[in-house]
C-alpha cells in the first residue's frame, strides 16, 4: 500500500505545492489537508509547508497553532505516533505549537536570504533522515527572512547533548542561528523541523541538487518497515 | 470639526451650475473640464468630476502616448499566437498545447520614489493583479530597476527600501522572482524606476475579460476593504470636511498586505475554475472610478452602483474619495444572480469579504448612443449619472508637440573614438576589473538573495542567467522564458536605435537560454511629455520598437507609459524597458551561463566593430556619454537568436551568453565565474575593441569537444559569423592578443566582481 503523507495548507502557505511534489517524486502518495478541517484523512505523516501562514501576523506561525487542524495533529504529534516534518514556516508552527522548542527570529542580516546552501546531517534515526548516512553533506535551498534558531543555553545543551540537532548549516553563517542548527526533532524522533527546503532540492532540472529527497523517501522507508515509532 | 455637508448630487449639479469646482487642482485642464461639462449638458458632481479627473489623467487615459502607441497595433505582425491584445488588462499569447501566456509589465515609479518599500511593494502587488483579472494564475514575477548612482545618499534610502519592499510582497506570495535587472545613473536620482513585471498561464477557455454583460447581474467588490490610502486629489473635494493638516497626514502612497493579495489570488482563482463569474476587474489606479466605468463600457454600458455599500476602513470617506482611492487588494466581478451563493461561499472559504454594491442595467439605444449610463447613488441620493465610455475609452487624446533636440547633434557627434584608451595590457586589466565591478555590471545578488527564486519548483533559469525561464506544467516540459532589457544611456543617444537595441537585447537573453521569442511587452520610462524634446525621444522610441517587433514578427501585447520621470527640467535618460516572452518546447534542453566544464571550447558568435557610444567602459572609465550607440542589425538578431535556440534543441551547446554592457570582457567573466572555472582565450586584432565592444547581436558559446564542427556548421547555415576563441580551463581568464595577454585569477574576478554592492549598501 502506498503510503500517504498530508500535506497542510494554511491561509499564505507557499511551498505546499512543492512538498507535494517532493513527496509524490519520493514514492508516496501526498494528500491535501486543510487547515480549517479538523481531519488527518487517516494519512501516515504530515509535512507542514513554508510560507507565510495568515502573513506572519503576530509573530511567524503563532496563528497557525491554533488551526483546527492543529488540534489533531499536536496530540498525535507528541506522543510519537504521527510522523511531521516543518519546513520552513512549518519549522516555525511547531515551535509556535511546542512540538519542539526554541524560536525563530529574524535573520541577523535583517534580510530575507535565498541561496543554496550546504547542511551536515547530524542524526539519522528520525523518521524523515533515515536515508542519510551521518555527517553526510547535502545541498538545498535556504529562503527565509526569520530563519535564525534561538534557544536558551539550557535547551540548546540537551539539544546536542541527546543527538536531537538533526542538520546543520555548513560554512559561513547564513542567519544567525545558535550553534549553525539548521533543523532538530523531538525526543520521538517523529517530528523534524527544518528551516532549510528540501523539497526544493529534488530535481535537477529545478533545484540546486536532488539532495533533498532523501528526507521524502527516509519516511517512506520508515512506514514501509512498520517501524513503530519510539514511543 | 465642521459640520458634514451633504453630497453633491445631480440634483444639486442642475440648480446651481456656476459653482466654482476645483479641476484644475484635480490636475484637468480647463478644456477638458468645458467637454466633460458639455458631454453631461450640466457642470459635473463632485463624484463625477473625480471620476473624470482620474479617468482622463495621463495615467489612466494615455492622452500623451496614445497616438504613439496606435503603432504597436498598426504596424503589428502577423501571429497567430496573439489570443488577446493590446487595451485589455494583459496581451495573451498562445503557447502550445492548449495553454496560454498572459504577462506585462508595469511601472510604480513615483511612489517608490516617495515611499520606497511600500511603493515597490504595490508595484508587485497591482502586475500581479493584472494577470489575474486575465484569468491567469500568477507564475513569476521579475523586475527592472533603476537608481541614482549607487554611491548617493538618497540612493541609499531608496535601493534598500526598494528591494525590501518587492522581496517582502513577491515572498509572500508565492511568486519566484525569476530575474529582471538593475542600472544606475546620475538621472535617476530623485526619479527611480521601478518596472515590475508578471507572467500567467492558463488554458485557451479561461481567458476573462473586462466586461460586465447582463442586464440584472450583480456587481460585486471583494478583497480588501477601502479607505483613504493613494488618494491624490480627492481631498480637494472634500476640503469642506477636514482641515488641511488632516489631509497632510493622509497617506498618499498605497500600503500593500500580500497576505491579503494570495488569498484574493486563491479565491479568485478559484472562483474561475467553478466558473462564477462572467467579468473581472482589478483595481488598481483610479480604484472603484475605473474599474465601474470599465466593466460597464465593456458591457451592456449600463451600470447601478450603491457606493454607501462600498465597505470602508475609514467611516468618514466621503463618495468622492471612495472612487478615487486607490486601496490595494480589491477585485470587482460581474456575477449571475443565480451563482451568488455559491460565489459568496468561496469567498468565505478564503476569508474573503465580499460585498454586492450594484447591478448591470439595460441601456435604451438613445443612451447607448452617449456611451452608456452608469448611476450612482450615496444614502439614496443621486451622485452619479454619467456615460461610462466618455470616461474609459473617449478621454482627451493630445498630439502633443515634439522636436528633435538642438542639443542631439552635439550629442552624438562627441564620438567616444577621441577617449584615451588603455596604454598598454596593465591598464587594460585594470579597466576591465573597474568595468565588471561597477555598479549595474556587476554581481546584483545583494538584491537579487533578498528574492525567492525557488518557490512553485517551476523555475528553470533564474538571476544571474540570461532570462527567467519556468516550466509551465506538470505534465509536460514545455516552458516560457522572459527577459527585461533597456539601456537609457543609447536610448539617449538615439532613441529609436536604443529601444530596438533594447528589443534587441532582451530577445538575444532570451534565445541565449534556449528559447524562440515570440512577443513583448513594454514599459516605456521618459520625462515630461509637455517637453518637445522628450516627446521626441518618446516618439523615435515607440516608432523603433513597433518596426523591430514587425520586423521579428514578435506583437506587442501590452505595457504601460510612465511619464515626468524628471526633475526640474531635467529628465532622465529615456528608457524604455522591453520585455520579450519566448517559448521553449522542452525545458530539459534550456542552456545557463556558466562555462562550468573543463576543456569545453569557446565560441564568439556575431561580428565585433569598433563600437562605444554609450558603453558601459565610456561610462565607467571616462564618465562619458556621446557619440552613436551599437548598429543595429536585426536580421543578425534573429539569425543569431535561431542559432542559439536550435543548438539548445540539437544539444549542440552546453552553455550560452549574450553580450551586452561592457562587450566580451564582462561576457567571459560572468561565465568564468559562474562556472567556477578560468577560461583561456585569443582575440585578433586589437585587444581592447576585442574585449570593450559593445556591438549588437553576439554571444558566446560553451561546446562540448567533438560538437565544434556541428555547431560550426549550425552558425553558417544561418550566416552567423563564427570564431572558436578559446578553451574553459584553469583558475584565470587569459586573453591573449598579437601584443600580449591580459590574465586575471578568478579570485581577483569574483572579488571585482561582488564586492561593489555590498561594500555600497551594507551597513545602510
Amino acid at each position: 500500500m502506498t503510503a500517504r503523507v498530508g500535506v497542510v495548507t494554511f491561509p499564505g502557505s507557499l511551498d505546499d505545492k512543492d512538498a507535494a511534489r517532493a513527496v509524490a517524486l519520493a514514492g508516496a502518495e501526498p494528500v491535501a489537508l486543510w487547515h480549517a478541517d479538523a481531519d488527518l484523512k487517516g494519512v501516515d505523516a504530515v509535512v507542514l509547508p513554508g510560507g507565510f501562514s495568515y502573513g506572519d501576523y503576530l509573530r511567524c506561525g503563532a496563528i497557525a497553532r491554533f488551526a483546527p487542524l492543529m488540534s489533531e495533529l499536536v496530540p498525535a504529534a507528541r506522543s510519537g505516533a504521527l510522523p511531521v516534518l516543518g519546513i520552513c514556516n512549518g519549522f516555525q508552527i511547531l515551535c509556535e505549537s511546542h512540538l519542539l522548542p526554541g524560536a525563530l527570529t529574524r535573520n541577523s542580516s535583517l534580510r530575507f536570504v535565498n541561496r543554496d546552501q550546504v547542511l551536515r546531517v547530524e542524526n539519522t534515526s528520525t523518521a524523515w533522515t533515515n536515508a542519510y548516512d551521518e555527517g553526510q553533506e547535502i545541498l538545498v535551498v535556504l529562503k527565509s527572512g526569520e530563519g535564525s534558531y534561538v534557544a536558551d543555553e539550557a535547551t540548546l545543551d540537551e539539544l546536542e547533548s541527546s543527538g536531537r540537532v538533526v542538520v546543520r548549516y555548513v560554512g559561513d553563517d547564513p542567519n544567525g542561528s545558535r550553534r549553525g542548527i539548521a533543523g532538530i526533532t523531538n525526543e520521538h524522533g517523529n517530528v523534524v523541523g527544518l528551516m532549510p527546503h528540501p523539497e526544493h532540492a529534488v530535481e535537477a532540472l529545478t533545484g540546486p541538487s536532488t539532495e533533498g529527497l532523501g528526507f521524502f523517501t527516509s519516511i517512506l522507508a520508515r512506514l514501509a518497515a512498520g517501524t513503530p515509532v519510539r514511543a | 470639526m465642521s459640520e458634514v455637508p451633504g453630497p453633491d448630487t445631480v440634483a444639486s449639479a442642475h440648480s446651481s451650475p456656476d459653482t466654482p469646482q476645483p479641476y484644475a487642482e484635480l490636475g484637468m485642464a480647463k478644456d477638458e473640464y468645458e467637454r466633460v461639462r458639455e458631454i453631461l449638458g450640466r457642470r459635473p458632481t463632485s463624484a463625477e468630476l473625480a471620476i473624470y479627473s482620474v479617468m482622463w489623467s495621463e495615467h489612466c487615459s494615455y492622452k500623451s502616448s496614445k497616438v504613439h502607441l496606435r503603432q504597436f497595433g498598426e504596424k503589428a505582425p502577423e501571429n497567430d499566437a496573439l489570443l488577446v491584445g493590446m487595451g485589455e488588462n494583459a496581451g495573451v499569447v498562445d503557447v502550445g498545447d492548449g495553454r496560454a501566456v498572459t504577462f506585462k509589465i508595469e511601472s510604480h515609479n513615483h511612489p517608490s520614489y516617495v515611499e520606497p518599500h511600500q511603493g515597490a511593494a504595490t508595484g508587485v502587488g497591482g502586475i500581479v493583479r493584472d494577470i489575474l483579472t486575465m484569468g491567469a494564475r500568477p507564475v513569476a514575477v521579475m523586475d527592472a530597476l533603476r537608481f541614482g548612482p549607487a554611491d548617493a545618499d538618497d540612493t541609499k534610502r531608496v535601493l534598500p527600501g526598494v528591494v525590501s519592499g518587492i522581496s517582502f510582497y513577491g515572498n509572500c506570495l508565492g511568486l519566484p522572482n525569476i530575474g529582471g535587472e538593475i542600472g544606475f545613473g546620475a538621472g535617476y536620482i530623485g526619479n527611480p524606476l521601478v518596472n515590475a513585471l508578471c507572467v500567467g498561464v492558463m488554458k485557451h477557455e479561461d481567458i476573462k475579460l473586462a466586461q460586465a454583460p447582463g442586464p440584472g447581474n450583480k456587481v460585486v467588490l471583494f478583497g480588501a476593504t477601502t479607505g483613504p490610502d493613494g488618494i491624490g486629489g480627492a481631498s480637494v473635494l472634500a476640503s469642506a470636511t477636514f482641515d488641511d493638516e488632516s489631509h497632510a497626514k493622509r497617506p498618499s502612497v498605497q500600503v500593500g498586505d500580500p497576505f491579503m493579495e494570495k488569498l484574493l489570488i486563491e479565491c479568485s482563482l478559484e472562483l474561475f475554475a467553478e466558473d462564477l463569474v462572467v467579468g473581472i476587474q482589478d483595481l488598481g489606479a483610479a480604484g472603484v472610478s475605473c474599474a465601474t466605468t470599465e466593466l460597464a463600457a465593456g458591457g451592456t454600458g449600463g451600470m447601478r452602483i450603491q457606493l454607501d455599500r462600498v465597505p470602508l476602513r475609514d467611516h468618514r470617506l466621503t463618495p468622492e474619495e471612495i472612487l478615487m482611492s486607490e486601496s490595494q487588494e480589491r477585485m470587482m466581478a460581474i456575477v449571475e444572480p443565480a451563482k451568488m451563493a455559491d460565489f459568496l461561499a468561496v469567498c468565505e472559504k478564503w476569508q474573503i469579504l465580499a460585498t454586492e454594491i450594484g447591478e448591470v442595467t439595460d441601456v435604451t439605444p438613445e443612451e447607448a448612443e452617449r456611451g452608456g449610463r452608469l448611476v450612482m447613488t450615496w444614502h439614496g441620493e443621486t451622485v452619479v449619472d454619467m456615460p461610462p465610455r466618455t470616461a474609459s475609452d473617449e478621454g482627451p487624446v493630445y498630439e502633443r508637440p515634439y522636436a528633435r533636440p538642438a542639443a542631439q547633434d552635439a550629442l552624438q557627434s562627441d564620438d567616444p573614438a577621441a577617449l584615451p584608451r588603455p596604454a598598454d595590457d596593465v591598464e587594460l586589466r585594470e579597466q576591465v576589473l573597474r568595468v565588471l565591478g561597477a555598479p549595474g555590471v556587476g554581481d546584483p545578488s545583494w538584491v537579487t538573495r533578498q528574492y525567492d527564486s525557488y518557490v512553485r519548483g517551476d523555475t528553470v533559469v533564474s538571476t544571474p542567467h540570461d532570462s527567467g525561464m519556468i516550466r509551465i506544467a506538470d505534465d509536460s516540459h514545455r516552458g516560457v522564458a522572459l527577459a527585461t532589457d533597456g539601456n537609457g544611456r543609447y536610448t539617449r543617444l538615439d532613441p529609436y536605435a536604443g529601444t530596438q537595441l533594447a528589443y534587441a537585447e532582451a530577445f538575444r537573453n532570451v534565445a541565449a537560454t534556449g528559447a524562440r521569442p515570440l512577443a513583448v511587452t513594454n514599459c516605456l520610462n521618459f520625462g515630461s511629455p509637455e517637453d518637445s524634446g522628450v516627446m521626441w525621444q518618446f516618439a523615435e522610441s515607440t516608432r523603433g520598437l513597433a518596426d523591430a517587433c514587425l520586423q521579428l514578427g514578435t506583437p506587442v501585447t501590452g505595457g504601460n507609459v510612465s511619464f515626468y520621470n524628471q526633475t526640474g527640467d531635467v529628465a532622465i535618460n529615456p528608457t524604455p524597458v522591453v520585455g520579450v516572452l519566448g517559448v521553449i518546447d522542452d525545458v530539459r534542453t534550456r542552456l545557463r551561463s556558466a562555462f562550468d566544464t573543463d576543456g569545453d571550447r569557446v565560441f564568439l558568435l556575431g561580428e565585433t566593430r569598433e563600437e562605444f557610444g554609450g558603453s558601459a567602459w565610456a561610462d565607467v572609465v571616462h564618465g562619458h556619454l556621446g557619440g552613436l550607440p551599437p548598429r543595429v542589425d536585426l536580421a543578425a538578431e534573429a539569425a543569431l537568436g535561431e542559432v542559439l535556440a536550435t543548438a539548445a534543441d540539437r544539444g549542440l551547446a552546453a552553455a550560452a551568453h549574450d553580450l551586452s554592457d561592457g562587450g566580451l570582457a564582462v561576457a567571459l567573466a560572468e561565465s568564468a565565474l559562474r562556472g567556477g572555472l578560468g577560461l583561456r582565450v585569443s582575440v585578433d586584432g586589437d585587444a581592447f575593441t576585442a574585449l570593450f565592444s559593445e556591438s549588437a547581436a553576439r554571444a558566446v558559446v560553451a561546446v562540448r569537444p567533438g560538437q565544434e564542427e556541428a555547431f560550426l556548421a549550425l552558425a553558417a547555415d544561418h550566416g552567423v559569423p563564427v570564431a572558436e576563441i578559446g578553451t574553459v580551463g584553469g583558475d584565470a581568464l587569459a586573453v591573449t592578443h598579437p601584443g600580449g595577454v591580459v590574465q586575471i585569477p578568478l579570485e581577483e574576478l569574483r572579488s571585482a566582481y561582488e564586492s561593489a554592492l555590498p561594500a555600497l549598501m551594507d551597513g545602510v
